[in-house]
């Protein structure tokens, strides 16, 4: 056959730049009919800028795109989709307040006379839920959906029509075991139809399974395509990275000492359910599960930026359940939230003025009230050096910096002061390489200086490789503790489905 | 202390009948909104307050009141679906009725004899005359981006100027007699002229919102503008679409009562703004957009009127009723917000 010969997708030097960066830079990647072509890369490589191009969400700024030979350019998604290239993102292109058939018939609903038609609306969503094997009733209203229900409607949204390309970006994020095979399932049945499939994951395990070739990219480059049979795994991280493995993950020693927080029991409004550990000075641990698992919420509740409703926290010996952050944070407990722009930073102050921030209204208080600016400068340098962040940026508004100097602006202001504990969640999300290995240094340094950390992350690696122990947790209760040798994926994976498995 | 048996018994009996019942009405709540209750509260209070309130007469001049109010409200919950807002409806309404007065002033005196020509060539310089206004609000928002707040705000100030520059601030008078006989007190059939005009209008808003793509469009860009981009929807066309819709409808409301006061005046629609958010709202029209019932608005609206004409028989002052329609806005959007967290636990 020709057409097995003839790549299904192809892109030729494809180019796009964003104001002030080269988010993608002459990549030629391709895709054959009933392939399963993996993209690999580390958050920022240009995965998503390359199956946004795919997709038609945006405009390559150079070099094009080629459908079966011809090509072609598409000026929004739809045109894409008429070509039948359609794309599952990863962030939700769900209308949380209509109904599910009303959101699989979104921009394409069938009419009559003019008019809705609201029996066809309902008549295709439900066959086209029943050939995929989803039980959802298509007049549930999408925000009362769980997250993997949630995608299940994405994915059926996605194979509307006659499909011959399909992007899926981590679907399999939010899935739970039974749901993922059901997922792999039908990829296999696409794969028999003939459609090309661009998949994005993080997974190694995964991709091992599911993939016939893999890209790598890297700083919006193509580094490599590889045949997936015959590539391990610590080559593909390498690929990605462009490093060792040894040269991104600092080897921490583990000195553990006394308890510093201890928690028993702890249940809360926002999703937790009896979850009970211990964190000693000297030691970094480990918090990983799935999105939505409760691994967040549960320091958030120690915290105290939610509610706990039962059981007890220990901070430094003392009883802390339902304290307030001021308190905690005089006592020594540093929390980074995991969405720096939200949450973490005030986008429109410099760097300074954001390390120095939490200290306005304590050490930086001066006689008669006054603020302290040279001694605000010395503890923001100080920190700022601490971080390696480049003093140049310290009078820049944070909001003109790049993801991974935010990043180090937020470790910056947990820098100031010497705390007993330090609660990372998610230090790394959207971060290049270089700054990732400085950020590890930082957690290094933290914990061998004797004070006690806590990795809260969804990066797999980061978590395996850095964590003395590992607490993995699964609907919201901790599935299992992991220590030494144990700490290795497998292990964990299963534990993220641990609870899932018994209760289905 | 151990209290008997027998007692906790009665205890959990009582428990059970208050918690089914607060159960009921948490449901109504999460279904309804807070709406069933203001207006059981607001009939039960001014049926008090004053005796004329409960009589067939009051009640259907009360509908025929809030013809005006429910028309811009309409118009409003399209933009709140979409998830912004409009501030501008009042001056909607003032450019209408000013340029509808002065079009058919001056060529009522050019054509003395056709005087149906006259009034249709008005209300139709009127119409476009507010729909310009929903077009500039439209291009600002959908096109250029402005938050919808600033836009509007500015236009609102903007036409409000060019309707007191176009009258110097002194009501058009001298408009065919004909306008407002049919437009202003006319009746077919028994019913009231601008309540049939009404009736079309909100059947057709209803048809729009639920029969037509465009109604699902609207109440998609609301509920994640960006999926709704992905999904192949124009999200611009469907901004323009909404804030002409609604300078469209408070033009028609601008009309009707020009007909009704019989003269083109700058200062109609003063309140509408707040008085069309405030239905909205109570209506269950939700702030972040992507939620709202035609039916619900309609009534959200009369009981906006219902308030006010309950004051108004009750001798409560104009200024006192400014205080009490500013609270009931705020009222319902806290109540819209715990609505909110009830229906959506651990949501954002």
């Amino acid at each position: 056959m020709s057409a097995a010969t003839a790549p299904l997708l192809h892109t030729v030097a494809l180019s796009k730049r964003y104001p002030g960066v080269l988010a993608l830079d002459g990549v030629d990647f391709e895709l054959l009919a009933g392939e399963v072509h993996v993209l690999f890369g580390e958050n920022g490589a240009g995965k998503s800028t390359l199956i946004s191009l795919l997709a038609g969400a945006h405009a390559p700024t150079g070099g094009e795109i080629r459908l079966r030979g011809e090509a072609v350019k598409f000026s929004n998604v739809h045109d894409a989709r008429r070509l039948g290239i359609s794309a599952v993102f990863q962030e939700f292109s769900l209308i949380p307040t209509l109904s599910v058939a009303q959101n699989l018939s979104l921009g394409d609903e069938p009419c009559k006379g003019g008019l809705l038609d609201r029996r066809a609306v309902h008549e295709r969503a439900r066959t086209m839920l029943a050939d995929l094997g989803f039980e959802l009733d298509p007049k549930a209203p999408v925000s009362g959906l769980t997250r993997a229900q949630q995608q299940m409607v994405e994915i059926a949204k996605g194979l509307r029509g006659d499909v011959a390309v399909l992007i899926l970006d981590e679907p399999t994020a939010s899935l739970t075991d039974k749901e993922t095979k059901r997922l792999f399932e039908l990829v296999a049945r696409l794969k028999a139809r003939g459609v090309g499939i661009v998949y994005i994951s993080h997974r190694i395990q995964e991709i091992a399974q599911i993939a016939d070739r893999i890209t790598v990219l890297r700083d919006g480059r193509k580094i490599a395509t590889v045949d997936a049979a015959t590539t391990s795994a610590d080559r593909l991280i390498e690929l990605m990275s462009g490093r060792k493995i040894e040269q991104i993950y600092p080897h921490i020693a583990n000195r553990p000492g006394a308890i510093v927080l201890q928690v028993d029991g702890l249940s809360s409004p926002n999703g937790v359910r009896n979850a009970s550990l211990v964190v000693r000075r000297g030691e970094v641990v480990g918090l990983a599960g799935l999105v939505g698992c409760g691994k967040s919420e549960l320091f958030r509740a120690i915290y105290g930026l939610d509610s706990v409703s039962e059981g007890k926290v220990t901070f430094n010996g003392q009883l802390r359940t339902n304290a307030t952050v001021r308190k905690l944070l005089d006592e020594g407990l540093v929390y980074l939230p995991p969405d720096r722009k939200a949450e973490g930073l005030v986008l429109g102050f410099t760097s300074h003025a954001n390390i120095t921030l939490p200290l306005v209204s304590g050490p930086l208080r001066g006689h008669g009230g006054w603020l302290r600016k040279r001694l605000a400068r010395k503890l923001a340098t100080d920190a700022a050096a601490r971080v390696e962040l480049a003093p140049r940026n310290l009078d820049r508004p944070v909001a003109l910096l790049s993801g991974g100097n935010q990043q180090k602006v937020l470790f910056g202001k947990g820098m100031t002061r010497e705390a007993a504990l330090y609660v990372f969640d998610e230090p790394t999300v959207g971060v290049d390489v270089g700054t990732r290995s400085a950020l590890y240094k930082v957690i290094q340094s933290l914990c061998e200086g004797g004070a006690a950390v806590v990795v809260i992350s969804s990066d797999l690696p980061e978590v395996l490789h850095l964590s003395h122990r590992v607490y993995v947790m699964c609907r919201g209760e901790i599935a299992g503790e992991l220590q030494g040798d144990d700490i290795n994926e497998s292990r964990v994976l299963n534990l993220f489905f641990a609870s899932n498995e018994s209760t289905s | 202390m151990n209290p008997s048996p027998a007692a906790v018994a009665a205890t959990a009996r009582a428990n059970g009948l208050a918690g089914r019942t607060l159960g009921l009405l948490r449901n109504m709540f999460l279904r309804l909104g807070v709406l069933p209750f203001m207006l059981v509260i607001a009939f039960v209070v001014f049926s008090t307050l004053s005796d004329q309130f409960l009589t067939v007469q009051n009640l259907v001049n009360l509908l025929r009141q809030s013809v005006y109010l429910i028309l811009v409200s309409l118009g409003q919950m399209l933009a709140l679906v979409t998830g912004g807002f409009d501030l501008s409806v009042g001056t909607v309404m003032a450019i209408t009725s000013v340029v509808s007065a002065m079009a058919m002033q001056s060529l009522g005196v050019a054509l003395p004899d056709a005087t149906w020509v006259v009034v249709l060539v008005g209300c139709m310089c009127g119409l476009l005359a507010g729909l310009t206004v929903g077009l500039v609000n439209g291009i600002g928002i959908a096109f250029i981006g402005v938050s919808p707040f600033i836009v509007t705000l500015g236009v609102q100030s903007i036409g409000f100027g060019i309707a007191l520059f176009l009258t110097g601030g002194v009501p058009v008078s001298g408009l065919p007699s004909e306008f407002s006989d049919l437009f202003g007190f006319g009746t077919l059939l028994g019913v009231p002229i601008p309540i049939l005009v009404t009736a079309v209008c909100v059947a057709g808003i209803g048809i729009l919102m639920g029969r037509t793509p465009t109604g699902t469009h609207l109440l998609a860009v609301g509920g994640n503008a960006k999926a709704a981009a992905l999904s192949g929807i124009d999200t611009r066309r469907v901004l323009l679409v909404a804030y002409l819709l609604c300078a469209g409808l408070a033009a028609v409301s601008g009309l009707l009562l020009t007909a009704r006061v019989e003269t083109g005046e700058a200062n109609l629609g003063g309140t509408v703004a707040l008085e069309s958010i405030a239905a909205c709202v109570i209506a269950g029209v939700s702030l972040r957009g992507g939620i709202g019932r035609v039916p619900n608005v309609v009534m959200g609206a009369i009981f906006i009127g219902l308030v006010q004409n309950g004051m108004n028989l009750a001798s409560v002052g104009s200024y006192l009723q400014m205080v009490v329609l500013g609270a009931l806005l705020i009222v319902a959007v806290v109540a819209d917000q715990l609505r909110h967290r009830m229906v959506m636990p651990g949501g954002h």
